[in-house]
């Protein structure tokens, strides 16, 4: 009798789990498309990816078990810097990620040597992704997408890239960066953020708040800065030496 | 307040036949003033900001007594062997020769809050508009008994970096063999919270080593203490059976400590042990003290907007010197709210806008080669105190690659507050 209830009540638990889980997932889930159309519009992505059987590295790294993979983590592959210390933060390829980097590389790796725009659409991604798929070992770890979900768009809306920021305020506000961030911007350790390009500083700030990106410190501080604020920080930071 | 203007006296009959004097005194050019005493984190960061953005508009100057000052943070990595001495030693050059800077390597012996002094052991006395206290910590008297500053050399604290550290590592390199390392750790609050223990984890290191048969024994007056999942589960991995941790609610509490004859009573048994490193309870510098700004635990209470004491508006207190809430008593601590207090002193002095008041503080700590974990959070100021908004700390379990990249971020963060420190 008390087994049953324990049963049951664990049941019940579950399943107010799911149901928030599906309610939840909508926000981020990316649903799965049509991998005969993801083959069509991984032609551009073959310019430096291989995917199937026996595919190797080429400019860029091979794609085959892509999902559940750590970023930057195939042996002998040249990654960029960043990418690998995104893995090291503990970044994986599941479903979401690779939408939100198809989306915009620079979304998750602001230094990535993917010199690619990113794919717009999140019909085409979903299509991408579902290619891509079948080119995983063990597609039952992936998440399923809730039957309603609807691919998101993570990239930032273009009224707070264009926001232009006071740099006077961001010099006052860099002092919180600058613990930890060289402003000659030496990398010894933690990298440079002297010289950025705005609308990097920008995504790459918002991708943290938005905690897209891992890397917890980077999550607490972004998290804290308004809009008005990263944009003068993005300013103040381009306009350094 | 006796105790500061006796202070005072004597520096003035002092200051006839010294030569600093005339010069610190000489520094007045009608602008306004800042006097910061003590050259760490909070000290150096506060005047080094307070003279960069003023441009010129604020006369700053720095009063600490040693010419190389050795950071704390990092110092038990130099115990490890992950660091030289060297390479946590940093002097003033540039804050004088780039940013203008007034440093005084002098000690300052009292505060004349009334005339708004600063008295100095070579003598004279230095004028300020706003003072800033940034003197860390010194210890209670008589916190462990048996132990006073006298008995050191025999039992090094090492909490305050430089010839301790150096002395500590050499006991604990000389330690014979199967020797026992004993820590009689401090109750809260401390510099440094995870301190003590990332120290073990490095002596630890030294000895699995060179002593693998040696024991460390951590006599703890807490309960629980700072990332100490992460620790044990490192010492555990990392050092099997060589790391004994007894708080003081199994052992009963630490009754003296015996420098004479190396031995430590805790509870009814007397240990005997090879090196042993006391650190005691700990309360703000002792010029916070003679300056009138503590409270009755030791520590000076300030105002979170601007790090004003709530004893003389005219006194900022920063680091670990403050009680000010929830930050950790930390280096990073320090530097932040030395950020804070620049730009309240500067708006104050020269009418420049005042932001808002920001907080944070990471810490870092070493377990092992390429092991290294984290803990941090945001704070706000509130009314009454600098309370918490957010935070996170390296997870148990962790792969080997996010422990490296915690470790090697841990020496970028190095290099970037101490060149936010001393330019």
């Amino acid at each position: 009798m008390m087994a049953v209830t324990v049963r049951t009540i664990r049941a019940l638990g579950l399943a107010i789990l799911l149901t928030v889980t599906a309610l939840a997932a909508p926000a981020r889930a990316v649903e799965l498309g049509d991998a005969k159309a993801g083959e069509q519009l991984f032609r551009v992505c073959k310019a430096c990816h291989r995917v199937g059987n026996g595919a190797e590295n080429a400019v860029g790294p091979h794609l085959n078990r892509i999902f559940g993979r750590v970023a930057g983590s195939i042996e002998g592959f040249r990654y960029s810097e960043g990418l690998v210390r995104a893995g090291a933060d503990g970044l994986v390829w599941d479903a979401d990620n690779l939408d939100i980097y198809l989306e915009n590389p620079k979304n998750l790796v602001s230094k990535t040597r993917m010199n690619f725009a990113g794919m717009p659409d999140p019909a085409d991604r979903s299509h991408v992704l579902a290619y891509l798929r079948a080119f995983s070992d063990k597609p039952s770890n992936i998440p399923e997408a809730a039957p309603t979900a609807t691919a998101t768009d993570h990239n930032l809306d273009p009224a707070i890239l264009a926001i232009v920021g006071d740099p006077d305020y961001g010099e006052y506000l860099s002092g919180e960066c600058l613990t930890c961030h060289q402003k000659s911007g030496a990398n010894e350790g933690i990298p440079s953020i002297t010289g950025w390009p705005k609308a990097d500083f920008v995504v790459a700030m918002h991708a943290y708040k938005k905690e897209l990106r891992p890397h917890p410190v980077m999550r607490m501080i972004a998290g804290r800065l308004s809009d008005e604020e990263i944009a003068g920080l993005a300013a103040y930071f381009e306009g350094l030496d | 307040m006796s105790l500061s203007r006796r202070s005072i006296l004597k520096g003035a009959a002092a200051g006839a036949v010294l030569t600093a004097a005339p010069m610190v005194m000489g520094a007045n050019h009608g602008k306004p003033k800042v006097v910061v005493v003590g050259g760490g984190a909070g000290g150096a960061t506060v005047a080094r900001y307070l003279a960069k953005d003023s441009k010129g508009e604020i006369d700053v100057t720095l009063i600490e007594p040693t010419r190389t000052y050795y950071t704390c943070f990092f110092s038990n990595l130099y115990l490890g062997g992950f660091r030289t001495l060297d390479s946590i030693a940093h002097s003033y050059g540039k804050l004088a020769s780039e940013y203008g800077i007034n440093v005084v390597h002098d000690w300052a012996v009292g505060v004349d809050r009334d005339k708004k002094t600063v008295a100095l052991a070579g003598g004279g006395a230095v004028p300020y508009d706003r003072l800033v206290l940034s003197p860390g910590i010194d210890f209670v008297d008589g916190a462990v008994p048996g132990w006073d500053i006298a008995a050191q050399n025999k039992m090094p604290h090492a909490y305050k970096a430089g010839s301790q550290t150096e002395l500590l590592k050499a006991q604990v390199e000389s330690m014979r063999e199967g020797g026992v390392f004993v820590m009689v750790a401090p109750p809260n609050p401390y510099r440094c919270p995870p301190g003590p223990y990332e120290r073990v984890s490095m002596v630890a290191h030294v000895l699995k080593a060179k002593n693998p048969k040696a024991k460390i024994l951590i006599f703890d007056p807490k309960d629980k203490f700072s990332k100490q999942g992460l620790f044990q589960e490192g010492w555990e991995a990392r050092y099997p059976g060589m790391v004994d941790w007894l708080d003081a609610s199994f052992t009963g509490p630490l009754k003296e400590v015996r420098p004479d004859s190396m031995e430590v009573v805790v509870g009814g048994e007397v240990t005997k042990a090879d090196v042993v490193n006391v650190i005691p309870a700990q309360k703000a510098g002792r010029i916070a003290e003679l300056a009138g700004v503590t409270d009755e635990k030791g520590w000076a209470p300030v105002v979170p907007a601007t790090m004003q004491s709530r004893m003389d508006e005219n006194i900022h207190v920063l680091g670990d010197a403050t009680n000010q809430g929830d930050m950790p008593k930390s280096g990073f601590s320090a530097n932040s709210q030395a950020k804070v207090a620049a730009n309240a002193i500067r708006g104050a002095l020269t009418g420049s806008k005042v932001f808002p008041a920001k907080f944070s503080n990471t810490c870092w700590s070493l377990i092992d080669t390429d092991n290294g974990v984290k803990v941090g959070a945001a704070y706000e100021a509130t009314p009454e105190k600098i309370a918490k908004t957010s935070g996170f700390i390296s997870q148990t379990g962790e792969d080997a690659a996010l422990r490296k990249q915690t470790y090697e971020e841990s020496l970028g963060w190095y290099s970037g507050i101490t060149a936010d420190m001393f330019g």
